[in-house]
């Protein structure tokens, strides 16, 4: 009876040391992560910015104010101001769709959903060429109609809708799972129409995480290279986004100004982390309080 | 009639949820739809609400048939399961959400929401949000959201089933207490028979997708139509005997024939209140052992266990308990007295037979 028992807690004991680590091997773990975030994410960020004010904020300043470098940033923002909107209607409309009704190839539409972020951004660029390029299929009867896609506008603002397309669905696909339907039929149980269910119930219990995906929508389509540079054709002053014109002051030598803008874009991405971590700690606050056992009053 | 389903069947593929159902709610009725998870009574109330459409058959409100009419449009209350609160409204906003959509002043809004508020005496708590109330407080708020826009009809689906057990009695008594006051047709999905007994005027029994039987709770109780009925309300003791040498018997147990041919297999059942005990081990016919007493409160549930290891069921008062003097391991008589023969699954059951017992004339008999 004895040593049964005695064996029966050391083993025990075993078993405890086995799912807890050893102090060293946790503090060499922990320094190795943060070496590596400190080597490969901060100090690039704050040679960003150190090399941006290399030659003070005036140098800065005036290369971010240089013409090209103008219209690069408004033609980045017009292209965020056109995809962006488009692809939060489309994310809203996809997940209601996958979310709220059974039909034949959902399991498609998700999987479509989700193929930007499967393929290069190369390739998307490759592709619109081939479809709206000039030896392409649809571009000579486009170009006779004095349409042009490729190497304008038009072509970077669709490349960019085509990358951008997951962020906002992805992010309330599994929102609106998890939330169910009820809400809305007990609407409708009241007299409420499709658009007022909406409006006054859905989109009220979705907005954070709506507002979550717009914003990482928004950071990819100002920030998104690769597609962009396929399909813009790099007309400095036309066609260049951010991203591009960067990459242009680059090879010219230009290191302060390709920096600066640079610092430009990180800032925008920090301020992005920043929105989107205070949102995803407010849902998490507000799925917590609604999970919470109620208090008896 | 304020409710009315003719022939209603509802098909999801090949499966019948609901086959072939009738039946009507009388105006400024409390009926409940009773049945095991599965058989169909949910998929009844929501097609009622127009959340699901028939697949056969006519829905009437009011003698209006409402098949193509769309919930919107039915002016039903509903109150769902988990309530379906709306969790970004306030508990003053979540009740007037169905007065702001029918476009009601907002004065007479104010007014309603007041008016239900103090109903269900829930003042002071109009500021909440639901996620800062209690289990019975949101059911309370669900049931006053409905009965705000004053609907024709009250649907209620597993009203009690989420909250706890003394919450759930409060709420029964609020139910019974808020229709006596309000007069509204109000149906409601239980699988709790004590529930549906408790609450409603009349139980709709349902099973795998069929309506077995409507009626008052004692009607239901005391006449079921069927074996499935009389197992599902209340607890049944049911004996598989055979007949054998001109009775029906199963080990020292026997009962007459019924005209069952001898040889071939007879089903009975009896409530747990059909049998009598006693501690004079000549009173009754039958001798057992207690081997287990369960106290439920005022009732005790007792099981004796035959010498040749039948467990019989039975359940007495607390105060003849204490009056017998019985304790667990105790020998003693029983007899049934009354049961009923149960026949193939649909059929109607045969009425009770109340089996007398024949106490020994004389003890003296056969000297």
């Amino acid at each position: 009876m004895d040593t049964s028992s005695i064996r029966t807690t050391g083993s025990r004991m075993r078993s405890t040391r086995a799912t807890e680590d050893p102090a060293w091997v946790r503090g060499v773990l922990i320094a190795v992560s943060l070496c590596f975030a400190l080597v490969f994410l901060v100090l690039p960020l704050l040679n960003v910015f150190g090399q941006a004010l290399a030659k003070g904020w005036a140098t800065a300043l005036a290369s971010l104010t240089e013409p090209d470098t103008r219209s690069a940033v408004v033609l980045t923002l017009v292209v965020a101001g056109i995809c962006v909107p488009l692809n939060t209607i489309f994310g809203i409309a996809a997940a209601w769709l996958i979310t709220r009704f059974e039909f034949k190839g959902k399991a498609l539409l998700t999987t479509l959903i989700d193929l930007p972020f499967s393929v290069s951004p190369v390739v998307t660029g490759l592709v619109y060429i081939l479809v709206f390029g000039l030896r392409g299929h649809l571009g000579p009867w486009l170009d006779e109609r004095g349409i042009q896609v490729i190497f304008a506008l038009p072509g970077i603002v669709l490349v960019t809708l085509f990358v951008t397309v997951p962020f906002v669905a992805r992010e309330l696909i599994p929102l609106m799972q998890t939330q169910g339907s009820d809400q809305e039929q007990a609407a409708m149980t009241l007299g409420a129409s499709g658009w007022q269910t909406f409006w006054h119930v859905t989109l009220p219990s979705i907005k954070w995480g709506l507002l979550y995906g717009v914003i990482l929508c928004n950071a990819r389509a100002m920030g998104e290279f690769g597609a962009v540079s396929v399909v813009s054709g790099h007309i400095s002053g036309i066609t260049d986004t951010l991203p591009l014109r960067i990459e242009k002051l680059d090879k010219e030598y230009n290191a302060v100004a390709a920096f600066s803008i640079a610092a430009l874009l990180a800032l925008l991405a920090l301020v992005t982390l920043g929105l989107k971590t205070w949102l995803e700690h407010r849902q998490n606050r507000l799925l917590d309080l609604a999970q919470s056992p109620p208090d008896e009053h | 009639m304020s409710i009315e389903l003719r022939n209603v069947s509802k098909r999801f593929g090949q499966i019948a949820a609901v086959d072939s159902v009738s039946f009507g709610v009388g105006e400024g009725e409390l009926v409940a739809l009773l049945g095991p998870s599965g058989g169909g009574k949910t998929t009844v109330l929501r097609m009622i609400a127009g959340l699901e459409q028939p697949t056969d058959g006519d829905i009437l409100i009011r003698g209006k048939r409402v098949n193509d009419v769309s919930v919107q449009q039915r002016n039903i209350g509903f109150v769902f399961q988990g309530y379906a609160l709306f969790k970004t409204m306030s508990v003053f906003d979540n009740i007037a959400f169905g007065l702001k959509i029918k476009k009601w002043p907002a004065a007479e809004r104010t007014a309603r929401v007041e008016e239900l508020l103090a109903l269900l005496e829930l003042q002071g708590l109009a500021k909440r949000f639901p996620h800062q109330l209690s289990g019975g407080q949101r059911q309370r708020v669900a049931i006053a959201r409905a009965l705000a826009p004053k609907p024709s009809v009250l649907l209620l689906d597993e009203p009690f089933g989420a909250v706890d057990a003394r919450i759930r009695q409060e709420l029964r008594d609020w139910l019974v207490h808020l229709h006596g006051e309000l007069s509204v047709t109000t149906v409601f999905v239980t699988h709790d028979q004590e529930e549906a007994m408790e609450v409603s005027n009349r139980i709709v029994i349902f099973g795998r997708g069929r309506l077995e039987q409507i009626g008052a709770p004692r009607e239901v109780y005391e006449q079921p139509s069927n074996e499935f009925v009389a197992r599902f309300i209340g607890v049944l003791n049911v004996l598989e005997l055979r007949v054998e040498n001109g009775a029906a018997r199963l080990h020292e147990l026997s009962f007459p024939t019924h005209g069952v041919a001898e040889g071939s297999a007879l089903r009975i059942g009896f409530r747990p209140y059909a049998v009598q005990i006693s501690r004079d081990l000549a009173e009754y016919r039958y001798r057992a052992t207690l081997q287990h007493v369960y106290f439920l409160g005022v009732l005790l549930r007792l099981e004796l266990v035959t010498p040749s290891g039948l467990t019989i069921r039975t359940r007495i008062t607390k105060d003849d308990f204490v009056r017998l003097g019985l304790a667990e391991g105790d020998s003693l008589s029983f007899n049934i007295r009354e049961y009923r023969v149960l026949s193939r699954d649909g059929d109607a059951l045969p009425p009770e037979v109340a089996a007398v017992h024949q106490a020994p004339s004389s003890y003296a008999d056969g000297i």
